[in-house]
């Protein structure tokens, strides 16, 4: 008699451990501590925690180990964490405007007040591979620091352009932000919402929209108006208290995004803004969504919306990762019985069609 | 399930008792609109999306220390899946009781079928929905296709299954055929064979649909009209392999075939376990 292959209790326990195994390695090479993780590999650690919408990084180093290595496994990990806490209350908006920058760069201007500031970048480096870095030990030599220098006050591109009117001012609204992650998203789903929805995205989807509307589809001249990367200071206010605390210090990367808009019957010709703002250190994924911010911008500002980057619905409700690559590996669950009724529909159709053909060779 | 594999630190059922009664709100604005998609703040759960996490939040809403749970996928209670959802359940829903046994059931997650044992009052079905919005392969914009509900147009379907008929002279969908559900909304079934749609049909149990990726909630009040959709001409003709289940000989079930060898032999078996399962123990009896 033959039996169907189906998965059991044992079938899964037993999977899930030669799954740990797995990850372990090889148990003769030291074993990684989350600690590293989160002092070496802070990249993916930023990645983890901007795309799982939580700022923790010990958490996000223990769900990259648990995950092999896998961001997109370590963020849905993060995620799921995530659903579970309470939530106290709202943070104030974060000023950005006094973040302690480590990194500051305009790409519009040669120089400006408060200066470019390069930081620990990737930009300039050759990417060659560094075959000393296999080799253990080395401590590299502490960077030589600049003198603070003067100018500390770093003010923003977009409000220099402000000041002149040339940057379309955005619109001020004191309403309580929804929350994407308790409220479902419905179309036209407003800025704010788009944002929120943006900042948590995945990255090679965001990346791909934006060089996408560099490519054409959609119309798109974008300047970096500045970049800037460093701590803000987050606070709240306590119900009880009244008045604002601060509860402790984030790492974010902010980009505002300089567009030429033609100007319409009604307004004359000025910049626009696309804007991005992320946790860590993450700089690509705030960049591209700047663009995809000023892309999503084209019907308000009056603009053709031709190309997917401009679709609202079509950005928003594929940008994330876990829902996106849980849906794409359901796949893998059986499929049988719907199979079966496509087996049996194909047949039918064939017979039909067979019958007919014999009948028109008979005539 | 042993009291050591129990998840410690979680409320009963994994939701909070906000989430629940969130959910539970949105659930009695479904069964007061039969076949309307609800809105709900779908939460991230520990399984992924598309893997049940919309008939999880669900069956976690409406489930209590003293209800029996049956979890099935293809209408077996063995796939990896409904071993995975059921075990979920048993670790963070201390007292429930779980069953393979269709009768003994006060809550039924599904995956693709409806039991072949009918269903009585009391019984509530959880579907898992990939994919709430009937109407998605036809117009792919949910703003729009909220507007086509609203008024109740629902000609862009009616023109897919008339074209279906024209070209192979048979409605295409074998599967997730749309039902007309209390004469005023068109709604997915979820994947469910055609096979099963008449099952929906003035069913006594109450029957709930959960799409969590697409934040979505609908359901099917007990005996509410379920028809699926066709025309007066080419009526809606259920599909079934031909064929008789090769453990309990049931001719009127719904069969999974097997390939048995290389050399094109297959045979049938129930897809529903419970069912054949029963049968064959009455055999012996």
């Amino acid at each position: 008699m033959y039996v169907a292959v189906k998965g059991g209790e044992a079938a899964i326990a037993n999977a899930h451990s030669w799954l740990a195994e797995e990850r372990r390695g090889n148990p003769a090479v030291p074993e990684i501590g989350t600690d590293q993780i989160q002092e070496q590999l802070t990249l993916a650690v930023d990645r983890v925690m901007a795309e799982g919408s939580c700022y923790d990084p010990a958490l996000a180093a223990l769900a990259i180990k648990q995950a092999r290595g896998d961001l997109i496994e370590a963020i849905f990990l993060l995620r799921a964490y995530r659903t579970t806490l309470p939530r106290f209350c709202a943070t104030l908006p974060l000023d950005t405007g006094e973040m302690l920058a480590r990194r500051r760069i305009s790409a519009t201007y040669k120089d400006l007040p408060g200066g470019q500031v390069l930081g620990p970048t990737f930009d300039y480096t050759h990417r060659l591979l560094d075959f000393a870095l296999a080799a253990e030990g080395a401590v590299p030599p502490p960077a030589p620091e600049a003198d603070p220098g003067e100018d500390t006050n770093c003010l923003r591109v977009t409000a220099m352009l402000a000041e002149e009117g040339l940057m379309a001012p955005e619109e001020v609204s004191e309403v309580e932000p929804g929350d994407v992650t308790r409220t479902p998203l419905s179309y036209p789903a407003g800025r704010a919402l788009r944002l929120q929805n943006l900042a948590r995205g995945d990255e090679g989807f965001l990346l791909s929209m934006a060089y996408s509307t560099q490519r054409g589809y959609g119309n798109n001249h974008p300047f970096v108006g500045e970049i800037r990367q460093g701590e803000v200071t987050v606070e709240i206010v306590p119900p009880e208290l009244g008045f604002a605390i601060e509860i402790g210090d984030i790492t974010v990367t902010e980009c505002q995004m300089v567009n030429q808009f033609d100007g319409s019957r009604t307004e004359l010709p000025q910049f626009t803004r696309g804007y991005g703002l992320v946790f860590g250190r993450t700089e690509r994924r705030a960049m591209s969504m700047a663009l995809v911010d000023r892309a999503l911008r084209a019907e308000e500002l009056g603009e053709e919306v031709a190309a997917p980057a401009q679709d609202e619905e079509f950005v928003l409700s594929h940008s994330d990762n876990v829902e996106a690559t849980g849906f794409l590996e359901h796949l893998k669950l059986p499929h049988y019985v719907d199979f079966q009724s496509e087996l049996e529909t194909v047949r039918a159709m064939r017979a039909a069609a067979m019958h007919e053909t014999m009948r028109e060779a008979a005539e | 399930m042993s009291a050591a594999m129990q998840a410690e630190g979680y409320n009963f059922a994994y939701l909070d008792e906000g989430t629940k009664r969130m959910i539970r709100r949105a659930l009695l604005k479904a069964v007061a609109v039969p076949g309307c998609q609800i809105p709900f703040g779908s939460r991230e759960m520990p399984l992924p999306y598309g893997w049940g996490t919309g008939g999880i939040q669900v069956t976690a809403s409406v489930v209590g220390p003293d209800d029996v749970l049956k979890v099935i996928d293809q209408g077996a209670d063995d796939t990896t899946n409904a071993v995975s959802i059921r075990r979920f359940f048993a670790r963070v829903a201390p007292g429930l009781r779980t069953t393979e046994r269709t009768a003994e059931a006060s809550i039924i997650q599904t995956r693709h079928r409806i039991p072949e044992l009918p269903l009585r009052e009391g019984q509530v079905m959880v579907y898992q929905v990939p994919q709430p919005e009937p109407l998605f392969r036809l117009e792919p914009r949910r703003a729009e296709t909220r507007r086509l509900h609203a008024l109740a147009d629902y000609g862009l379907m009616q023109v897919k299954l008339y074209e279906d008929i024209a070209r192979h002279g048979r409605v295409g969908s074998s599967y997730d055929h749309p039902v007309m559900v209390g004469g005023r909304y068109l709604m997915s079934p979820s994947p469910i064979p055609s096979f099963d749609n008449p099952k929906m049909h003035m069913s006594p149990a109450l029957q709930l649909f959960g799409a969590g990726r697409e934040r979505r909630l609908y359901a099917v009040p007990p005996y509410t009209d379920v028809r699926s959709l066709d025309f007066e001409d080419h009526p809606f003709v259920p599909l079934r392999a031909n064929g008789t289940c090769a453990l309990c000989g049931a001719r009127d079930t719904y069969l999974d075939e097997m390939v048995t060898d290389d050399r094109g032999g297959r045979l049938f078996v129930c897809s529903d376990t419970d069912y054949c399962g029963t049968r064959q123990a009455e055999a012996v009896a």
